[in-house]
């Protein structure tokens, strides 16, 4: 067992740290406090190779592994949630699902432009009545020769307003398909196909979130990802992607937490003294470095997972939900040490606790997570294997071609 | 033109360090190390200089044990085509680092060296003006700005009375001040290119005796506590005492 990160894995933490600090910070609490988003951000994204992280090379991407997806989440998160939501609807949800059960066709159709950022991607799941019961969809589609027809609304579509293109999961009408779900990889400029940004969120201000409509928008039938009645597990698939990248992110919240508590304990003083050196100020430290540390190992399990090509719902599923609790914990604790100035955005750590209750809810709540993982030790839930896994790192063909 | 770039792998400078009990060294433990700031913006210079004209081709060059690899490869990321490590595990001062590149330098013939005008784990600012004595070239430490003109180069200085604006004739060598550039953080792609350019290891050539030695290594003395006063009469009469005023 070699728990170590590569040199390149450092480097990589690196360039993502110095991105997050560069480009998301400046402005950021102007932008957050006023609900805007910037687009530019996605460019330079795309221009510093985040986008195309731990697709393969073949596809365009920067051929780095599973883990290496993690850490540029952790350190944008650091900076922002807005900007590891960006990777994690882009990169998680959307062109690793297409790498998991694309065609060789569809893969190389899209993932190029998808990699260097000239298209984003999106995923769409949540309807205003299907967040945690997702079975009870009601976005429909219905074959029409070489097209499917689609009609419905997703709701909490995060990059509704900028991406180029969605997966979109749907219920099939008169299908024979056992089980009635499809998957579409939908592109915005269809006929028929709408947006509209949601205002007032509790925290990700500074991200861009929203619905997505569907009013009998014609899909190509090459556009399905998977076959009729696989769209469900695409689903999951995705979801073993999409909390990846939010489990991982959530450490970067529990970090950003412990740069500004850490820094604050030790210049604040009290009776004389830095607060850090009263105990219960040091028990606040010490169970934010206890999250920041344990997260870190679950989420590279997951990673290192992904990279051998194993079936990881389950533990995907435990990062997920330890690593958002504890970071909202930690966000809390960094709000109280801060005391009144933890209450105001004078300091980041108001906007980390906002930031980190969102993540709670989306990608399965954390209510979701805890059954999942009871249900597994009960013996109720187990994972069959899937018609397409992911591709274990390295591709073999880039095993002999580059290597 | 050809770029030579010496950088040397140092503590990173944010790390708090301490010395060893017995004052025989410096406490590693856990310890990151990085590319010396200052030769990290001279990288970042040929990068930018390359990246206005692509006739430039990025030597980095470093000198020490297989360590340093990490260091050359980051230059690698940023940009740099080739990289050269001078393995070694020799101990040497500034002097022996400057016998060190010079051969480096005569069998590369780069037309510009530019390196960091210091190292933040030493801080001596010598390696620098001795290599360009020692091969007779003409140099501009402390650089703020550099523009290629031609065959010559023309580089602001930093100096304590305001800016100095020299032109060089090449091949010459510039050191690199702080204010020269912010270093780019690396993008994805150039971390995955590096992976693929040449990065040769060659043996130390000269290994010459250092000069200076290392007697110890202690912590500076602690800070005393400062005396707090609750007037401006009060602080007069307490320089004065001091016999500061």
């Amino acid at each position: 067992m070699d728990f170590r990160l590569t040199p390149e894995h450092q480097m990589i933490r690196e360039s993502a740290y110095k991105f997050g600090q560069t480009e998301i910070v400046p402005g950021l609490t102007e932008r957050d406090r006023e609900g805007k988003s910037d687009r530019a951000i996605l460019d330079k994204m795309g221009q510093a190779g985040l986008l195309g992280v731990s697709i393969p090379a073949k596809y365009g991407g920067t051929d780095t592994d599973y883990i290496s997806l993690g850490i540029v989440c952790e350190e944008l998160e650091r900076a922002d949630t807005s900007a590891r939501v960006v990777m994690s609807v882009h990169s998680g949800l959307h062109c690793m699902t297409l790498l998991q059960w694309g065609t060789e066709e569809q893969k190389m159709r899209w993932l190029p432009k998808l990699a260097t950022g000239e298209r984003i991607g999106a995923f769409g799941l949540t309807e205003p009545n299907a967040g945690s019961d997702a079975s009870n969809l009601k976005t429909t589609a219905r074959r029409d020769g070489d097209h499917y027809i689609l009609n419905g609304q997703k709701a909490w579509i995060s990059l509704s307003d900028y991406a180029d293109q969605f997966l979109v999961i749907t219920r099939l009408v008169d299908s024979d398909a056992k089980a009635p779900y499809a998957a579409f990889i939908v592109e915005r400029t269809l006929e028929g196909f709408s947006s509209r940004p949601i205002k007032g969120k509790l925290g990700v201000r500074a991200g861009n979130t929203g619905e997505i409509f569907f009013d009998n928008v014609r899909v190509p039938k090459d556009c399905m990802l998977g076959e009729e009645g696989d769209g469900f597990k695409v689903a999951m698939s995705a979801l073993d992607h999409g909390r990846y990248t939010v489990g991982a992110g959530a450490v970067g919240i529990i970090t950003a937490c412990l740069d500004a508590s850490v820094k604050y304990a030790n210049e604040r003083t009290v009776q004389g003294e830095a607060i850090g050196k009263k105990q219960l100020v040091q028990q606040m430290i010490a169970s934010m470095v206890k999250g920041r540390d344990v997260g870190r190992l679950l989420y590279y399990q997951v990673g290192w997972m992904k990279n051998e090509g194993l079936r990881h719902t389950r533990e995907c599923s435990m990062c997920k939900w330890v690593n958002c609790e504890a970071a909202f914990d930690a966000a809390h604790k960094a709000v109280e040490i801060h005391g009144a100035y933890g209450f105001s955005d004078e300091f980041p750590v108001e906007r980390y606790f906002r930031n980190s209750r969102g993540a709670m809810i989306y990608e399965g709540t954390h209510e979701i997570h805890t059954l999942m993982q009871a249900e597994y030790e009960l013996g109720y839930r187990s994972d069959k294997p899937l018609k397409h896994t992911l591709p274990a790192w390295p591709l073999e063909a880039e095993l002999t071609n580059a290597r | 033109m050809k770029i030579l770039v010496p950088l040397k792998r140092v503590i990173d400078p944010y790390a708090k360090v301490k010395p060893l009990g017995d004052g025989s060294g410096l406490d590693l433990s856990g310890i990151k190390f990085d590319i010396n700031p200052f030769d990290e913006i001279a990288v970042e210079e040929a990068v930018r200089m390359k990246e206005k004209d692509g006739s430039h081709e990025i030597i980095v060059v470093s000198i020490g044990t297989s360590d340093s690899e990490e260091q050359l490869r980051k230059a690698l990321a940023i940009g740099a085509d080739r990289a050269i490590l001078i393995e070694t595990e020799h101990i040497y001062d500034s002097l022996g680092i400057a016998h060190e590149l010079e051969a480096v330098v005569r069998a590369e013939s780069p037309d510009l060296v530019l390196m960091g005008k210091q190292a933040t784990d030493d801080d001596n600012n010598q390696a620098g003006q001795m290599l360009a004595a020692r091969l007779g070239w003409p140099q501009a430490t402390f650089a703020s700005k550099v523009e290629a003109a031609g065959t010559r180069l023309q580089v602001t200085r930093e100096t304590d009375s305001g800016e100095e604006v020299l032109e060089l004739p090449l091949p010459s060598l510039v050191t690199a001040d702080l204010r020269l550039n912010e270093p780019r953080y690396i993008a994805l792609p150039g971390i995955i290119k590096a992976r693929s350019k040449p990065l040769e290891k060659r043996p130390a050539s000269v290994m010459s005796s250092p000069k200076t030695r290392t007697v110890r290594y202690d912590a500076p003395p602690a800070r005393a506590a400062g005396r707090k006063v609750s007037s401006v009469d009060e602080l007069v009469a307490a320089l004065q005492e001091k016999g500061a005023l």
